[in-house]
């Protein structure tokens, strides 16, 4: 499809699905009141002004630095765990034995019933939605670095040993790259799931981050407040998966992608 | 003439111990159940330095088998393997593998695969690198150093995978179906590639095929091997054939034709053998 006919569309959809909100919700029916009760809805103008506020008063800035940190802490603790058990375990079987029951059922586990716990041991601060992230992210980068050692093709293992490697040659030019390339490939999953663990924590319970303004604005009936909390949310979230894009891209430049045909 | 007389003088000493020695090697796997599966059975097969030897047989024969125990990637489990004399106990240091299926490192670039054989002995990066850019060159790759395995061709990625193997300059070279995977003209070429390089210092060879005209074409010998399971070793041919050739044009000469004819009315059978065994596909 022609790019610009694809962009063309893509805002086509948006400027339906915003116009039907708006006549909706602001304009007045035969009883003088309008179909959709802006009151459990909102209006788009209403909700565009109060992020238009929030950014010009600046309020909004410490509140996105605070799920920022909070979900770039849990990515990066979750990932360098993640990493080194799935190695750990890839490269120990018998540990691995060991302590599948566990993993498998610590990972059945919905998280969100962690959340009180570690309220209770974090504080209300950021740890505490840290550690609800970590546990979302460990989890994805583990499996995928631990397949990723494990899968490694015999013919490359073989290759890299008649070629002189040692074990620890062979953890770098070998395991490392191919764990590595599981665990991007599962990037975008887990740089998600960090910033679900962030906002999940912080409406279960904190003082500060988008996820504590929803909640707030929900708590005094402002559905404008509830709706550009999520539409910041959204764009913070797609601005992050942008930027994990370009990392994957240089990153994973030796990867084979499927042949792009148009034209 | 100062061939024949160092040689003469060579035939009066002890003969040199082979590249490659396996005396009475049986290779068995066991299966689950307390089954065990021979692969190889009491396979007897010397390789002397300089020496280009192919194993033909069917498809599922074992040759594989025989020529990892020659790279000591598995143990045999009767029999001994020898190399240039010493028993072989771990990983066949003196060999190059040249692989059937894609062994390149895809995270690395052509020239990085190249070199890594340099590196992990220690050689600076920079030495390897220009070493590695060389040996591109010999194997036909100039300007391609910088392209990923999976941006090259089939026979692109064998040509890097012979400079991986050649540049550690290794005394034995062992190849398990290394061109298998190629179409007809390019398996011509690499051959040709293969014969060129091989005659610059002659490496004790070891190369494993089902095509027996691939296998008469590039070797001073053919060893035919029985079909599995527990397959022998059940004739040898040399190959009267002189060198330098080219393998195209080799295989018109009269020759070729009489050998292959020969070889053939043997392996035929074990073919056919192999194909009931494996339920005729």
């Amino acid at each position: 499809m022609n790019r610009f006919l694809l962009i063309g569309l893509q805002l086509a959809v948006a400027v339906i699905a915003i116009s039907a909100w708006h006549f909706l919700t602001t304009i007045p029916m035969d009883d003088g009141k309008p179909l959709v009760p802006p009151f459990f809805f909102s209006t788009p103008g209403d909700v565009f002004w109060r992020i238009v506020k929030w950014f010009y008063e600046g309020t909004i800035w410490r509140h996105l630095w605070i799920t920022l940190s909070e979900a770039a802490l849990a990515f990066v603790i979750g990932s360098v765990g993640g990493v080194l058990v799935g190695f750990w375990f890839a490269r120990q079987p018998i540990i691995a034995a060991i302590f599948d029951p566990y993993v498998k059922m610590t990972n059945a586990l919905p998280r969100i019933v962690l959340a009180p716990i570690f309220t209770l041991w974090f504080g209300l601060g950021i740890w505490s939605k840290v550690a609800l992230g970590v546990t979302l992210v460990f989890f994805i980068v583990f499996f995928n670095v631990y397949q990723g050692v494990r899968e490694v093709s015999p013919t490359i293992l073989a290759n890299a040993r008649m070629l002189g490697m040692n074990e620890r040659q062979l953890m770098r030019h070998v395991y490392w790259p191919s764990a590595l390339s599981w665990m991007f490939s599962s990037l975008h999953t887990s740089v998600g799931f960090a910033v679900v663990g962030a906002v999940v924590g912080e409406y279960l319970g904190s003082a500060a981050g988008l996820g504590y303004l929803i909640l707030q604005a929900e708590g005094t009936f402002d559905i404008a407040g509830v709706f550009a909390g999520m539409f910041v949310l959204a764009a913070f979230v797609i601005v992050i998966d942008a930027l994990v894009t370009m990392v994957e891209k240089r990153l994973l430049v030796w990867r084979p992608v499927a042949a792009d045909t148009r034209t | 003439m100062q061939d024949s007389v160092a040689e003469a003088v060579r035939s009066d000493a002890k003969p040199p111990a082979p590249a490659i020695g396996l005396a009475d090697v049986t290779i068995a796997f066991r299966m689950g159940g307390g089954v065990t599966y021979t692969a190889v059975e009491k396979a007897s097969l010397s390789v002397a330095d300089g020496e280009f030897v192919a194993i033909v047989g069917p498809t599922g024969c074992g040759k594989s088998t025989l020529l990892n125990v020659a790279a000591g990637l598995i143990s045999p489990s009767t029999g001994t393997a020898e190399i240039f004399g010493s028993k072989l106990t771990d990983l066949n240091r003196q060999a190059g593998y040249l692989f059937q299926a894609d062994s390149l490192f895809p995270w690395k670039t052509a020239i990085q695969n190249v070199a890594i054989g340099l590196e992990v002995v220690g050689i600076p990066s920079a030495e390897a690198r220009a070493r590695a850019l060389d040996w591109l060159k010999r194997v036909g790759l100039t300007g391609f150093a910088d392209r990923y395995p999976h941006t090259l061709s089939g026979g692109q990625r064998k040509r890097v995978g012979l400079a991986q193997v050649l540049i550690r300059d290794p005394k034995i070279l062992l190849m398990d179906e290394p061109f298998g995977p190629l179409d007809a003209q390019t398996r011509q070429i690499m051959g040709n590639l293969l014969l060129e390089l091989w005659n610059a210092d002659r490496k004790a060879v070891l190369f494993v095929t089902h095509d027996l005209e691939e296998a008469i074409a590039l070797s001073d010998r053919v060893v035919i091997m029985s079909a599995g399971p527990a397959a022998r070793i059940i004739g040898e041919w040399r190959v009267p054939l002189s060198r330098p050739r080219d393998t195209s044009e080799v295989t018109l000469e009269r020759g070729f034709h009489d050998l292959h004819r020969e070889i053939w009315s043997v392996l035929k059978e074990e073919v056919l053998k192999g194909y009931a065994q494996s339920g005729g596909g």
